[in-house]
C-alpha cells in the first residue's frame, strides 16, 4: 500500500490532501500516483488543473522521449481524470473548472489518439449520443461527450432533436453497442421510452444499451422507460459508460 | 422609482403567476414545440393564459418570452422573428392586464456558454439580450424577469442589456441544487454569492427559482436574506417530478405549496409564485394563504 509521501509531484500530493476525502478513494488514487513516473504525475496534474497548454506540451515531450501512447493516457491523462472526477461529484468543482480540464485532456488526446489508431488500438468503445426528439438542449450532452472522448471512448455526436429513426440507423450504420439520451424537457423526456420501444419493435433491442441522462431525470423515470442505466452528470456517464461497455464485452 | 418596487418598498408581499410552460402543455403545445411562436399563431391562448393567471390573484404575470432569445429562437428557424415575437408576448400580457397589475417580461437563458468556456461572445450574447428586451419593452412590459439563470457571465450581460435598454426595472433569478456541500447553482454559485453579485450587477430584486422543492426554496431565499436587504422573488416548483402511469406528474399540491408561503415570507421572500407544474389553482391558494 503506497502512502502519499511516494507521490513525488506537490501538486498532486496536495490535491489529493485538499480534496479526497473518502478512504478507499484516497488510497486507490494514492496507489495510481505514487505507481506511475514523476513525468506522468506531471501530466495528470496539467489535466487537473485544467492546463491546456502544458498538458499539449508534456504529452508531445513524453511521447518523443519514447513512453508509449497506451501508457500516457492510462497513467497521465486519465490518471488526472479520476481526480477531476471526485472534486466534481464532491462539489469543490463545477462546470466551468470542469470544461477546463475537459480541454487540457481533449489536448494531450490530440497527441495520443492518431497513434493509438495507426497501431490498431481500438477505442475502449464506441457511444451514440444526442438529445431526443423535440429537445434542443445540448449542454449537458456535450459536457458528456468532452468526458467521454476525453476518457477514450469514439463518440458519434447526432446533435439534438435526435428522432428514433435516426437513432435506429446510426446504430446500425456504425454497429454501436451504446446509445446515450439526454433531454432537458419534461415534455420531450418520454421520448426517451419510445426511442427504446422503436429498438423493442425493430428487434434490436438486446444489441444496444441505453445511458439516459438530464435535469429532470430520476434513476426511477430512467428504469421505468426500460432504460439501462441512469447518469447524474458528466463525470458519472462516463463510469456508467464503462461499465456497460464491459457488461456487453462480457456477454 | 417604478410603481412595483415602491409597493415592494411599502412592505406589500406581491404575488407572483404560475408556470407558462405547464399551461402552455395543458393547452396543446407540442412536445418539443416553439411556446414563443403560439404568441404569434395563438394569440388568444397566450391572452387566455394571463388572463388566468390575473384572475386568479397574480399581481403580475410573465411573459411567455423564456426561450425568447436569438440564440433559442434560430433553433425553430425564427431568428428573424426576434422583435415581433418579444412585442407580442408583452402585448398579450398586457391586454389581460387589470389596471395596476403588472408584466414581466421574461428572458431565460441562451443555451451557450461565454468564451473561452464555449463559444458566444459577451458583445453578441449582450446583443441578444437588448434585442429580446427592446421587444419586451414595446410590447408594454413593467419590469423584467432575467430567470433559471446559473452563470453570472451571462445573467450579468442580461442585466445590463435589459437596462441599458429600456430603464425599466430587473429581477433577476437564479436556479440551484442541492449537492453534499450544500446550494451551488451548475456553475458553482452559491445563494449568498449570488445574492451579491446580482445587485452588484444592478438587478432591482434578485432571487430563484425552479430546480428544487419548496422546503429548500425556504432555505435558499433565507441564505439570499442573509447576504442583501434588496427585494427577493421566488417562483417555485410543484416538487420534483415524478411518473405516474406514464405520464409526468407534478406532486405538490396547491395546499401544500399554500401551506409554506409563509415561512417563505419570513425567510425573506417579498414577491412568491409558481415555476415548473404551478397552475392557477395554486395561485389561487397562495392568495388566500398570504391575504386572506
Amino acid at each position: 500500500m503506497a502512502e502519499l509521501s511516494d507521490i513525488q509531484n506537490d501538486f498532486i500530493r496536495q490535491e489529493i490532501e485538499e480534496y479526497i476525502e473518502r478512504e478507499d478513494e484516497r488510497q486507490r488514487i494514492i496507489d495510481i500516483f505514487a505507481r506511475v513516473s514523476p513525468a506522468m504525475q506531471a501530466i495528470g496534474a496539467a489535466i487537473v488543473d485544467g492546463q491546456h497548454e502544458t498538458a499539449d506540451e508534456l504529452t508531445k515531450t513524453a511521447l518523443e522521449e519514447g513512453i508509449e501512447a497506451l501508457v500516457i493516457m492510462d497513467d497521465g491523462l486519465i490518471a488526472g481524470m479520476a481526480i477531476v472526477g471526485i472534486k466534481f461529484r464532491e462539489n469543490f468543482i463545477f462546470v466551468p473548472e470542469v470544461l477546463a480540464c475537459a480541454r487540457a485532456m481533449k489536448y494531450g488526446m490530440a497527441h495520443i489518439e492518431p497513434i493509438l489508431a495507426a497501431s490498431g488500438i481500438e477505442p475502449i468503445g464506441r457511444v451514440i449520443m444526442g438529445t431526443v426528439k423535440g429537445d434542443l438542449h445540448d449542454i449537458g450532452k456535450n459536457l458528456c461527450i468532452m468526458m467521454l472522448s476525453g476518457s477514450g471512448f469514439e463518440v458519434i455526436d447526432l446533435g439534438v432533436d435526435v428522432s428514433p429513426d435516426d437513432f435506429l440507423e446510426a446504430v446500425e450504420e456504425k454497429d454501436a453497442k451504446l446509445v446515450g439520451m439526454s433531454a432537458l424537457l419534461t415534455t420531450t423526456m418520454p421520448n426517451m421510452g419510445r426511442t427504446i420501444e422503436a429498438f423493442i419493435d425493430e428487434d434490436l433491442r438486446d444489441d444496444v444499451m441505453f445511458m439516459v441522462g438530464g435535469a429532470p431525470v430520476t434513476p426511477e423515470f430512467a428504469e421505468d422507460m426500460g432504460a439501462d442505466a441512469y447518469g447524474d452528470n458528466a463525470v458519472e456517464c462516463v463510469d456508467i459508460a464503462k461499465r456497460l461497455i464491459k457488461e456487453i464485452s462480457d456477454e | 422609482m417604478s410603481k412595483l418596487l415602491e409597493r415592494i418598498k411599502a412592505g406589500e408581499i406581491l404575488i407572483s403567476d404560475g408556470a407558462t410552460g405547464t399551461w402552455l402543455q395543458a393547452h396543446g403545445l407540442e412536445p418539443g414545440g416553439c411556446p414563443e411562436e403560439l404568441n404569434a399563431s395563438r394569440p388568444e391562448l397566450i391572452q387566455q393564459m394571463a388572463g388566468e393567471y390575473f384572475g386568479a390573484g397574480s399581481d403580475m404575470v410573465e411573459t411567455n418570452s423564456f426561450g425568447g432569445s436569438q440564440y433559442m429562437l434560430k433553433k425553430y428557424d425564427h431568428g428573424d422573428r426576434i422583435e415581433e415575437l418579444n412585442r407580442l408576448a408583452a402585448e398579450h400580457a398586457r391586454a389581460a392586464a387589470p389596471n395596476g397589475a403588472f408584466v414581466l417580461g421574461s428572458i431565460g437563458p441562451t443555451g451557450e456558454f461565454i468564451e473561452p468556456m464555449g463559444t458566444a461572445t459577451e458583445t453578441e450574447m449582450f446583443e441578444a439580450f437588448a434585442e429580446q428586451a427592446r421587444g419586451l419593452a414595446d410590447g408594454g412590459a413593467d419590469a423584467f424577469c432575467i430567470e433559471t439563470m446559473s452563470d453570472y457571465g451571462e445573467i450579468s450581460l442580461a442585466i445590463r442589456a435589459a437596462k441599458e435598454t429600456t430603464g425599466l426595472p430587473v429581477m433577476a433569478s437564479m436556479t440551484f441544487d442541492k449537492g453534499p456541500r450544500g446550494y451551488f447553482t451548475m456553475m458553482g454559485i452559491t445563494p449568498e454569492q449570488a445574492a451579491e453579485q446580482l445587485v452588484e450587477a444592478g438587478a432591482d430584486v434578485i432571487g430563484s427559482n425552479c430546480g428544487i422543492a419548496i422546503e429548500q426554496m425556504i432555505e435558499i431565499i433565507a441564505k439570499m436574506r442573509s447576504a442583501t436587504d434588496q427585494p427577493i422573488l421566488t417562483h417555485v416548483n410543484a416538487g420534483i417530478p415524478a411518473i405516474e402511469g406514464g405520464k409526468i406528474v407534478y406532486p405538490d399540491t396547491p395546499d401544500h405549496m399554500a401551506g409554506q408561503m409563509q415561512q417563505m415570507v419570513e425567510a425573506g421572500a417579498n414577491i412568491v409564485g409558481g415555476c415548473c407544474g404551478t397552475g392557477p389553482d395554486h395561485v389561487r391558494a397562495f392568495v388566500k394563504a398570504l391575504r386572506e
